[in-house]
């Protein structure tokens, strides 16, 4: 194991607190370039994680008629919890709060679990919209997810193991994201479409009335957004070790380099969303499985030919 | 946490595997009694694994159970889909003959 | 510390019991798909607790995306709605509850009176680096008979499940290009 320590579970609060700062700043991000694309002042988009908090504590919950209560509130109030078991693998410079030594698969299962809780927030509301919503998530799920866990095994095999503390330390030469580029494009765009963000957003499409948003109000809704922004963040966060070198560079101490290098990579995740224009299920799915899932595999066979040839 | 009583809890989810698959009418609910009942396998099977013979051979055991399991369900969906279009029912009892 | 792992395996084992009776008892199916989901996660993670974490965590990721799409599969074949309905289509349910229990009973006696043998060997320091170094060595017929058979049942599945065969997309001489499809797809084949 790489020289990793282990801390308490009482610091998982330190940790929820960073995620939300990163979700928040995302949402900031995200409302400042809207105001600059359209215009508007943009005093209103720095406290906007602040205003929406507070509309939609406020606001009150509804639901339809024979809505299924318990399976629509766990797909809503899931999407954090996934989000926060995500970055419990990330180490933080030396820390972390879980030293699992399978990271890699622990995060691909979370992010398979959003599958499901967004499944269920469309299925849990009683409501065509969000119905549809939940079944354009599983559409879309299905061209993403082998290219990204294919796009996962990249650093594992050349760091030789799926612990992150030790991915993070076998990149000292070399960052896996300058020779493993295609891994980590499709890395990122797994983690823009588990987000349901980007170009990935026709589950929460205004063609079918937000979706798996339609039906949700007050503090389940704050939940769902919050969740989403969460993941972004957790993806963006997870990245830093599998393929930016953890908290490898000069000057600042390994923790603060994490922090700068998950904010940068969220800020361009955040960006990507009025660059590129949303796919439609039925399109995505014929490319990633004829285009993104062959290049990554390709990927995987240059890794694995480069780590047998290195000894 | 014995070899004894994981086994027990082992045996109780065969059984309410065996209960699903031989009494429910649906093929896709027969199917997830069969799921139960390799989830039993699965269990007894790791724990056989760490109570009594820790060596990755037996790890490469439970690597083929799940395999199988996926293949199982895979095949079982393709044919009641196929029994679904054919027939517009579900029904096992209706099953009986596929012939023709 | 020990009491700590009696709880987390007494918990986790109730957990997987009963959501696998919650499966033939809900009143929906994606109750029940999910219920079965629980279950297979609670059994994951006492496999975990078995000190084997890759094929626990592997059993958990499989069994939440195979539940996920087994979930559409149910909707579409029994049309429920995500109001609860009651439902109980079951056929000879005394028998098979008779069934059931004498199954527990022998399984139980056995492993509680069968007299098991001594632990033989010691586990590696990494679990997870020996199974995977015996895969790629000693056990690689496994690897290599599992790849196919997986690629085999992707394709056999999909070729009973389609309803259009590839004269369907392609006409009677199988040169038409592009092919004729409901949707087309994002690549333009």
């Amino acid at each position: 194991m790489a020289e990793v320590t282990t801390v308490g579970a009482e610091w998982a609060a330190l940790a929820a607190g960073l995620l939300a700062a990163f979700a928040a700043a995302a949402v900031v991000l995200d409302g400042l370039l809207t105001a600059r694309t359209e215009g508007l002042p943009r005093g209103p988009a720095l406290w906007h994680p602040v205003d929406e908090t507070a509309r939609l504590l406020r606001q009150r919950r509804r639901a339809p008629l024979s809505a299924d209560t318990l399976l629509w509130r766990i797909g809503g109030g899931g999407l954090v919890v996934a989000a926060l078991l995500m970055v419990a693998v990330v180490p933080l410079g030396q820390w972390v709060l879980s030293d699992l030594d399978v990271g890699v698969v622990w995060f691909n299962t979370m992010d398979v679990a959003v599958w499901a809780l967004v499944w269920l927030t469309g299925w849990g509301a009683n409501s065509a919209h969000s119905l549809v919503g939940g079944y354009r998530f599983l559409a879309l799920a299905l061209a993403y997810e082998l290219p990204l866990m294919f796009a996962l095994v990249a650093p594992a095999v050349a760091a030789a193991s799926l612990n992150l503390g030790e991915i993070a330390t076998a990149q000292e030469p070399l960052w896996f994201v300058v020779w493993m580029p295609v891994a980590f494009v499709v890395y990122c765009l797994g983690v823009v479409a588990f987000s349901v963000r980007g170009p990935f957003t026709p589950p929460v499409g205004i063609d079918v009335a937000g979706g798996v948003l339609a039906e949700l109000s007050g503090v389940d809704r704050l939940l769902v957004q919050a969740g989403r922004y969460a993941l972004l963040a957790a993806g963006a966060a997870f990245a830093v070790p599998m393929f930016l070198g953890g908290g490898a560079g000069p000057l600042l101490p390994g923790w603060a380099w994490v922090l700068v290098k998950t904010g940068a990579l969220l800020a361009v995740l955040v960006w990507v969303r009025r660059h590129l224009p949303t796919v439609r299920p039925e399109l995505f799915m014929e490319v990633g499985w004829v285009v993104l899932l062959p290049a990554v595999l390709v990927q995987d066979l240059v890794v694995a030919v480069v780590v047998a040839g290195r000894g | 946490m014995t070899l004894q009583l994981v086994l027990l809890v082992a045996a109780a989810l065969f059984a309410v595997g065996l209960y699903g698959a031989i009494s429910q009418q649906v093929v896709v609910m027969v199917m997830m009694g069969l799921e139960v009942m390799v989830n039993a396998v699965i269990l007894a099977a790791a724990a056989m694994w760490w109570f009594l013979a820790p060596d990755p051979t037996g790890q490469v055991l439970l690597l083929v159970v799940l395999a199988a399991m996926t293949v199982e369900m895979a095949t079982g969906f393709a044919v009641a889909t196929l029994w679904h279009r054919a027939r517009g029912s579900d029904m096992t009892d209706a099953a009986t003959d596929l012939a023709g | 510390m020990s009491v700590l792992v009696d709880i987390a395996f007494w918990s986790l084992a109730a957990v997987a019991v009963v959501s696998a009776v919650l499966v033939f008892v809900v009143d929906s199916m994606a109750r029940a798909t999910y219920a079965l989901a629980l279950s297979f996660v609670a059994v994951g993670f006492v496999v975990v607790m078995l000190h084997q974490s890759y094929l626990g965590i592997v059993t958990v990721l499989m069994m939440l995306m195979e539940m996920a799409v087994m979930a559409v599969y149910m909707v579409m074949y029994m049309g429920m709605n995500p109001a609860l309905m009651p439902m109980s289509m079951v056929h000879s349910k005394r028998a098979a509850l008779a069934v059931s229990v004498a199954a527990f009973v022998v399984l139980g006696a056995g492993a509680m009176l069968v007299e098991w043998p001594v632990r033989r060997g010691e586990p590696a320091a990494d679990v997870t680096a020996a199974l995977g170094e015996a895969l790629m060595g000693p056990q690689m017929l496994v690897m290599v008979v599992v790849s196919p058979v997986m690629v085999a049942t992707i394709v056999g599945g999909v070729v009973l499940a389609a309803h259009r065969t590839r004269y369907d997309r392609f006409g009677d001489d199988l040169d038409r290009r592009p092919p004729r499809d409901p949707a087309r797809g994002g690549v333009g084949r």
